[in-house]
């Protein structure tokens, strides 16, 4: 699901990718593609992670990860780095979730009582990127279903998300509703729909596989 | 210009009970630790912490808490610090969360002399609760207030005797923003250079908004690479 979600990044772009799954993105994008890679606190066109032996203690990315400079790497304070969010400059965020509902509201920043460790800038990233994506397990780790009719958890912003890649399914959010869009081979749409929490639509002339 | 260095005893000793305190960095870059550790040391109680977060447990803000200094943090994300979470959950600090970019804002509002600005984010969030609105041009915004604070502590990678102080890489993030909202402003610096020692086009913070300037020597160890 990191493979197929690493080609919504395309040439030209400024991207942003959350902590956990997103960030592992990097990975699996063609060697040399000219895209821009934004951290919160202060980085575009970051390089890749570096290990602690060829760290410097001065260069981290938003995760706490020792990131490095190439060649266009520019640094600026957090009012310029959310400047540049919240003025429509970031192309694309992929960002993980606790839970997605089929009109795109997203919640991946607390489960009261249990895990509330801030939003940093999750919110500004979901509301304002010009291009939403989700990239997460299908399923939470009790097995439910994260896709879900209304989040019950807080939301980190509403109707914001436009796609929601999963180890099992590819879906779009649609005026419509939930558009299954791929699943990942081996797996069948009744598997997929059985496990979803909500209708999903489908087209079956362009139904693909990953 | 004048010469702005001081030692550290005498630049934290401005520092009273009860005052609000900002503090640079985001994780360990930028992170003013020592200036940290003398207001361990100076003992001052029922602070108000303006940070982006919480450094990590045994770390940085980490020992103001465990001191038992800090009344009130005001910080966007302290997901690496499992003991201020801790501290948070038992009632025995409050923290006051708010979006990232709206943190960096408010602060920058406050150094820029405004009182506020309006802002469409978080607000169908948690984080707008308690928060005025505003109709304005046929939308509905959040008032979110300048943040001030009566000292900010800086972490800075150079400075000259006067101020100008230059960030390293992303150890910018907050410190200059920061450097502006505070009434008395201190900046402890790794490097001392003579007037001219920074290029002028190279200065990101100007002496006008530096108070005071602690020459640092040793650095202690938290500056260093964290290996988790």
């Amino acid at each position: 699901m990191i493979e197929r979600a690493a080609r919504e990044v395309l040439a030209g772009m400024t991207v942003n990718l959350g902590i956990g799954y997103p960030t592992r993105i990097v990975d699996y994008l063609e060697p040399g593609l000219p895209v821009c890679m934004h951290s919160e606190n202060g980085i575009s066109g970051q390089g890749p992670a570096l290990s602690y032996e060829k760290a410097d203690r001065n260069l981290i990315d938003a995760g706490g990860a020792y990131v490095s400079v190439r060649p266009g790497t520019a640094f600026f304070d957090s009012a310029t780095s959310f400047a540049l969010v919240r003025g429509g400059r970031l192309d694309l965020t992929i960002l993980g979730a606790l839970q997605i509902a089929s009109n795109g509201d997203l919640a991946n920043w607390t489960i009261p009582g249990k895990f509330t460790p801030g939003v940093g800038g999750g919110m500004e990233l979901a509301q304002k990127a010009r291009r939403v994506v989700v990239l997460s397990t299908h399923l939470d780790k009790r097995g439910c279903s994260k896709i879900v009719p209304r989040c019950t958890l807080p939301l980190t912003a509403p109707a914001c998300v436009d796609r929601v890649y999963t180890d099992m399914a590819v879906i779009d959010v649609t005026v419509d509703g939930m558009l299954l869009r791929e699943i990942a081979e081996g797996l069948t749409v009744d598997e997929v729909i059985s496990v979803t929490d909500v209708p999903l639509l489908i087209n079956e002339n362009d139904l693909k596989t990953f | 210009m004048i010469d702005k260095r001081t030692t550290i005893e005498e630049a934290i000793g401005r520092i009273s009970d009860g005052a609000v305190v900002m503090i640079g960095g985001f994780g360990v870059p930028g992170t003013p630790f020592m200036l940290i550790d003398e207001l361990v040391r100076q003992n001052r109680k029922q602070l108000t912490i303006i940070k982006n977060d919480a450094n990590e447990t045994g770390m940085g803000v980490d020992h103001l808490l465990s001191n038992g200094q800090v009344k009130r943090l005001i910080v966007s994300h302290i997901g690496l610090n499992p003991h201020a979470i801790q501290m948070m959950n038992e009632g025995r600090v409050e923290v006051e969360f708010c979006a990232q970019g709206i943190l960096a804002e408010r602060i920058r509002a406050a150094g820029a002399g405004l009182p506020g600005f309006l802002s469409d984010i978080a607000m169908q969030t948690q984080l707008a609760r308690g928060k005025p609105t505003v109709e304005f041009e046929g939308q509905r915004y959040l008032i979110e207030k300048a943040l001030k604070a009566d000292v900010a502590l800086i972490h800075a990678h150079a400075s000259d005797p006067f101020g100008n102080l230059a960030y390293a890489a992303s150890a910018r993030n907050f410190n200059p923003l920061m450097a502006m909202a505070g009434g008395i402003v201190i900046a402890e610096a790794e490097n001392l250079l003579p007037l001219g020692g920074i290029q002028a086009e190279a200065v990101h913070t100007p002496g006008p908004f530096v108070d005071h300037v602690v020459h640092l020597g040793q650095l202690t160890r938290e500056y260093g690479v964290v290996r988790r």
